[in-house]
């Protein structure tokens, strides 16, 4: 190990150490305080003759006299199956009063692309319970599916309802939650922990929280041990991993931090113009793999900033990810929840995991119909607004009553109900009676026949039961 | 200048001085710009992209970290060039044309550092039937013999050199057998089934062509509105979620080019698996093969390296020029080139260049212009016609066309093909904006489609678009009074134009019908709601309500037109609507 106290400059999180030698790029750092403290950091540049090193952590008490040690590998965490059910800082350290656990591997925590050519294409539906997801913007095992949220709005209590309902029809497995607290508070920490302990679900849970006022430089970190625990579960360990990461806008805001101390050149609203690549190195980390059981889905949670999706957090994600969920401020108001916006979200991989033997054959018809039927009723609903209901015609105002059922009804379900994709889809049909039939151009005739009179009779039954 | 191989080369030894990112310097190894050198004791690849005094800059095209100053770096004396022989078809590669089943099977699922795997199959032989003799004088780019690269594709072995033949051999080889011999500027070379090329370099040939054919997309949209022509330009810019990569992946199944490079540059990993998985599995509506066998797939993801993202561009393009210098129609998907500029970007900013506009370098019109100018029909050097289209997307940030890539990419290309975010949230797919798109080859492309379409086509089509733009304006006068204030006529417009939107414009990708369409029953389907629009403005003349006309039976029957499979079926929905609408009295 090679120890130097030639520290030169201090600025931001970035240590300069000067005469090093034999220093490799990505090597991780002990720097040892004059108490006896020590902190870790990253080589970040290295030439000849210096070092930039990024502390993870607060570079108080560093100055010029600390002693640096080069520890001769990359940032690596170990992992095993015992980390089940176990809390961890944000840099993996056990903070739940039990002895660390034994490490089955030692991983590097930036991991490895995936081989394009090993990847198998998501196709397994799972079900969330959430009429919303399930019916119109179906999740499948190996997405990467964020929550497009604002301050404000009950993005958490979404996460831990998916995370409590998940599972895959026809299979008894239940998922293992990674979940990865970034920069949150203390407060919503625990309604997390909360949460999966009362469930059960902290026993199938490895939590990693890196908190608000953790140093914002590990909020780098925590993702990727988080990520590098779920691949070591999912492909090592034939489990199906939810990793849960929260809130992505607060690490891009550290990722912006780092950025600016190292006097880079800004993209976007200072965010560096690597972001992209940066998320990506996130994201891409999901997935199924040819060959093995495991599978990795990502639900990523991002708290958008002023409510502005072209906002670059927001915008970068989108484009990695395989569509987005996104709750609406409008609905939440009318005392909607969830307050998803079917409109905005998408799920892009939503035709690979329904359909016949894997949800229903009229799924696909049917959410698209229910799409072009709610956008119109919305439209409508802002023309109603200036030329007043009369002045519309009687299929419009149909319309109009069929995006206020569909609120009311498929959008709004409670914080422990736990639909059936069945009878999401029933739902749905029973909504489109509202509208006359030769306005269903996106359903195929024999579905309307075996699907909609069907559900509209249950329904009326359900109806009649109460 | 082409190369062998086994091109000949010298080797010079340096050492790395400082590691940044995926940006190394080294001293020593005396390179040129835009060699390729190994970097460190793994021999990671990379290029070396400036020069100052004796330190050469190199971007690597893997991961950097564990690199440190004093580990070797060894020059090759080469520019970064791919392998250009059978076996490309059909095959993944990485942005620097490594093997990605190859590298699979050799290390499994993660791509490991330093992975290496010949781009060709170097085991496999191939029958090659020799189209020259003894004795021959031909020019360089001459097709010397054939081999049956896939069941679609006839892969022509061009020649490397002028001269004349000395020998030449028929039978089983491998891509790195002597096939023949041929006397150049008195020098004996080997001739192969393979050779390298720069992949910076454009390959040449003797002229372009006008663009005046079409590009058949099966996408009523873009064949009727915005026909792309062979070897022409187009950019499919819009924000995520609005289907950029649906639509790139349409436009791969079904246009009619012979060959498909498609480049996915700095995107989803598991999109290219889709492709690599759906490909083989649909056939190609024209021979009835599989998709694949024409298909070569470039995925550099957005987590791999970002130099290689870089890399892979050229890489294609390059692949795409040889193809096309069969005579083959070649078409090239870009996505995202996006994603190829920010490469760029941060390669800038690793060599702390002054940067110019929202931080891309101030060569990136250049650059962006010099690969559009890749494309092209044109007379090959072995006197066929080829063409290299390409079709490439772009994702501003936000949706915002103001940004640098799309405005210097708007600049090049001759098609536009705007997607829109508020027509995919309503899921009108493909959600192109038929307002704001355009296509300049419409002018020369009119002879072709009154030949091989209809004499009525281009006047159906502009009739339409006109209805389309009516539309529009009447939308506004709409939005502030409601359609019933209209007058009669102009709401049997609103009627029309929402069939020319739902019925016609809009296409299911996914449906099994719906998802190809022929300029026929494009043609057709026009026609018929044309025949609407003039059947009903005759029968509002004669006092009739515009209700009566709105909740006619054809009107259904229009709408699921798009789904019928035979033309004639769809064309004979014309009579009904005649005799329907006729038939209707006040």
């Amino acid at each position: 190990m090679k120890e130097y106290t030639s520290i030169s400059e201090i600025a931001g999180p970035l240590v300069f150490v000067e005469d090093v030698e034999g220093v490799a790029y990505g090597e991780i750092v002990e720097i040892e305080l004059g108490n006896g403290e020590r902190r870790k950091g990253q080589v970040l540049d290295i030439s000849e003759k210096i070092a930039v090193v990024q502390v993870f952590g607060p570079t108080e008490g560093i100055s010029t006299g600390s002693a640096v040690r080069f520890l001769g590998e990359t940032m690596k965490i170990g992992v095993s199956e015992e980390m089940l059910g176990r809390v961890f800082s944000g840099l993996g350290v056990p903070i739940d009063n039990a002895p660390a656990p034994v490490a089955e591997e030692r991983l590097d925590v930036n991991g490895l692309p995936i081989n394009p050519a090993s990847r198998a294409p998501p196709s397994d539906f799972i079900q969330t319970g959430i009429s919303t997801i399930d019916g119109m913007n179906t999740l499948v095992r190996g997405q990467k599916l964020p929550l497009f949220s604002a301050a404000g709005l009950p993005h958490n209590k979404l996460a831990v309802q998916i995370a409590r309902q998940a599972k895959v029809l026809g299979e008894n497995e239940q998922f293992v939650v990674v979940f990865a607290a970034i920069g949150i508070t203390h407060e919503e920490a625990h309604f997390f922990i909360r949460d999966f302990e009362r469930t059960g679900a902290l026993e199938r849970a490895v939590l990693f929280l890196n908190l608000a006022n953790d140093p914002s430089v590990e909020r780098l970190i925590t993702p990727r041990i988080a990520l590098t625990t779920a691949e070591y579960l999912a492909f090592e360990k034939d489990m199906h991993v939810l990793v849960i990461m929260t809130d992505i806008t607060n690490y891009a805001e550290a990722l912006r931090e780092v950025s600016a101390a190292r006097n880079e050149v800004p993209g976007r609203r200072g965010y560096p113009g690597y972001m992209y690549t940066d998320l990506a190195m996130l994201y891409e980390r999901a997935g199924r793999v040819q060959g093995k059981k495991g599978t990795l889905t990502q639900i990523p949670i991002l708290t958008m900033p002023g409510d502005d999706k072209t906002h670059p957090i927001p915008d970068l994600t989108g484009y990695i990810t395989e569509g987005q969920i996104v709750l609406s401020r409008d609905l939440y108001r009318k005392g909607i929840y969830p307050p998803v916006d079917p409109l905005p979200s998408l799920s892009r991989l939503m035709s690979s995991g329904i359909g016949p033997e894997k949800t229903r054959e009229d799924h696909a018809r049917l959410s698209d119909q229910l799409y072009a039927a709610y956008a119109n009723g919305r439209d409508l609903r802002a023309l109603s607004a200036v030329v007043g209901e009369g002045a519309l015609s009687d299929t419009d105002r149909k319309y109009l009553h069929f995006a206020d059922a569909f609120e009311k009804q498929f959008i709004t379900q409670g914080y422990r109900e736990d639909r059936s994709i069945e009878r999401t889809l029933d739902i749905g049909w029973e909504l489109l009676s509202i509208l006359p039939e030769r306005e269903l151009k996106k359903v195929k005739k024999e579905f309307i026949e075996k699907y909609m009179k069907k559900a509209v009779e249950k329904e009326k039954k359900e109806a009649g039961k109460q | 200048m082409l190369m062998n191989v086994n091109g000949d080369h010298m080797v010079k030894k340096g050492k790395i001085v400082r590691v940044a990112g995926p940006v190394v310097q080294a001293k020593g190894i005396d390179a040129s710009m835009y060699d390729v050198v190994r970097v460190g004791e793994e021999q990671l690849i990379g290029e070396v992209i400036k020069i100052v005094g004796n330190v050469s800059v190199i971007q690597v095209y893997e991961d950097t970290a564990g690199l440190k100053p004093g580990d070797p770096v060894v020059g090759t004396g080469m520019p970064l060039a791919v392998e250009l022989g059978p076996g490309i078809l059909k095959n993944i590669y990485d942005g620097i044309q490594r093997p990605l089943e190859v590298i699979a099977e050799e290390s499994g699922t993660y791509i490991k550092r330093g992975a290496v795997a010949a781009p060709l199959d170097r085991k496999k032989k191939w029958t090659f039937k020799p189209l020259v003799k003894k004795g021959d004088k031909i020019r360089r780019g001459a097709i010397i013999g054939t081999v049956q690269e896939t069941d679609l594709i006839e892969h022509r072995v061009l020649s490397p050199y002028d001269g004349t033949v000395k020998s030449i051999k028929e039978g089983s080889f491998t891509v790195e057998d002597e096939i023949g011999e041929i006397e150049h500027m008195g020098q004996k070379k080997a001739l192969r089934l393979s050779h390298r090329w720069p992949v910076r370099r454009a390959r040449p040939f003797v002229e372009k062509q006008p663009p005046n054919v079409l590009l058949t997309t099966g996408m009523r949209v873009i064949d009727t509105f915005f026909p792309i022509a062979k070897g022409g330009t187009t950019a499919i810019p819009g924000p995520f979620g609005s289907g950029k990569t649906v639509t790139q992946q349409s436009l791969a199944k079904w246009s009619d080019a012979d060959v498909v490079v498609y480049v996915g540059c700095g995107e989803r990993g598991n999109e290219m698996t889709e492709v690599l998985h759906e490909f083989p599995k649909l056939t190609d509506p024209r021979s009835g093969k599989p998709l694949l066998e024409r298909t070569v797939l470039i995925a550099n993801t957005s987590n791999m390296p970002v130099a290689a993202r870089e890399a892979s561009i050229y890489t294609g393009i390059t692949l795409a020029e040889y193809y096309r210098d069969m005579g083959y129609s070649v078409a090239l998907m870009a996505d995202s080139t996006s994603r190829w500029a920010e490469a760029l970007r941060e390669i800038g900013g690793r060599l702390e260049e002054m940067p110019g506009e929202e931080g891309y370098p101030a060569y990136l019109a250049r650059k962006l212009a010099e690969f559009y100018e890749r494309s092209g029909r044109v007379e090959t050097l072995s006197g066929k016609e080829g063409s290299v289209t390409i079709i490439g997307a772009v994702s501003p940030p936000g949706g915002d066309l103001s940004e640098p890539v799309s405005q210097n990419t708007l600049r090049v290309v001759k098609v536009f093909l705007a997607l829109d975010a508020s027509l995919a949230q309503r899921r009108h797919f493909p959600a192109i904006n038929w307002l704001t798109s355009y296509s300049l080859y419409k002018d020369g492309l009119m002879e072709w489609f009154a030949k091989n379409v209809s004499e009525e086509f281009v006047q159906r089509r502009d009739e339409a678009m006109k209805l389309l733009q009516r539309e529009a304006e009447l939308q506004e006068i709409v939005q502030l009074v409601g359609p019933d204030a209209l007058p009669d006529k102009e709401q049997l417009i609103l009627i029309v134009t929402r069939m020319l939107r739902e019925d016609f414009l809009q296409q299911n990708a996914f449906h099994e019908v719906d998802m190809y369409c022929t300029l026929e029953k494009a043609d057709a389907m026009l026609a018929n709601i044309l025949e609407f629009y003039r059947q009903g403005l005759a029968t509002l003349e004669r006092g009739v309500e515009i209700k009566s006309i709105a909740n006619a039976n054809v009107v259904e029957e229009i709408g699921r037109m798009k789904y019928l499979e035979h033309v004639k079926d769809v064309k004979a929905i014309k009579e009904r609507i005649a005799k329907e609408l006729g038939n209707l009295s006040a």
